[in-house]
């Protein structure tokens, strides 16, 4: 399911995963500005590819792997925060 | 999920959290520099450069059925999120033919939605079952 990652001196670094960006037939530049949108119950979750930590390893996790399978996915403001 | 990188996540868990969990942390701490993820979920905080506290309940075929979102302080329970997961898991068993009303509890009492229930609820299901003894 995850794969090992080979350690480098670059931060790994992951994201969405899903639909090719689309350019306009005009070829006029776009400004990009993602839009903060709460994602809705009932729809699926949006795809994303993330480096792990997991078990002593650096590993990294595709979303749509785990499908068939029950996910809680959690987030949190920062290591070593206090809550 | 947070905006740390996975050589944060490893020295959280070896110096603090294996502290309060045997062995660690027992599943992937992932890393989401930049927000990206979080930005894609609603959960991003823009200026703060941080997640809000999110958590997600994601059915097997992808399909997002719960999410909570909290400010910073105030952390999440984690009893709660299993009984949406048992809730869940029990509608999807059933096809959708039974409901859990506000209080269910894996033994407590589930709907039937149907024809003969319009109406009827009051019959069944009692305000003291939405709240814990």
């Amino acid at each position: 399911m995850a794969e090992k990652k080979q350690v480098g001196c670059a931060r790994p670094t992951g994201g969405p995963v899903g639909q090719p960006e689309k350019i306009p037939e005009d070829g006029t530049p776009q400004i990009l500005k993602e839009v903060q949108r709460m994602v809705q119950v009932g729809k699926p979750a949006p795809d994303f590819v993330a480096p792990a930590y997991h078990k002593g390893e650096f590993t990294s996790v595709k979303l749509s792997d785990y499908l068939g399978k029950w996910v809680v996915l959690c987030l949190y403001p920062g290591d070593f925060t206090f809550v | 999920m947070s905006v740390d990188s996975v050589f944060v996540h490893k020295m959280w868990n070896e110096n603090e959290l294996s502290k309060m969990v045997k062995g660690g942390v027992p599943y992937a701490m992932l890393s989401d520099g930049g927000g990206k993820v979080g930005t894609s979920l609603g959960v991003y905080n823009e200026d703060a450069g941080v997640e809000n506290r999110g958590r997600f309940i994601i059915d097997p075929d992808g399909i997002i059925q719960g999410y909570e979102v909290l400010t910073p302080p105030v952390g999440r329970n984690v009893s709660e999120t299993l009984r949406q997961i048992e809730a869940f898991q029990l509608v999807r068993k059933s096809k959708g033919t039974e409901a859990t009303p506000s209080g269910w509890k894996p033994g407590k009492m589930t709907l039937k939605p149907g024809p003969d229930l319009v109406g009827k609820v009051w019959e069944v299901w009692k305000t003291d079952i939405a709240v814990d003894d």
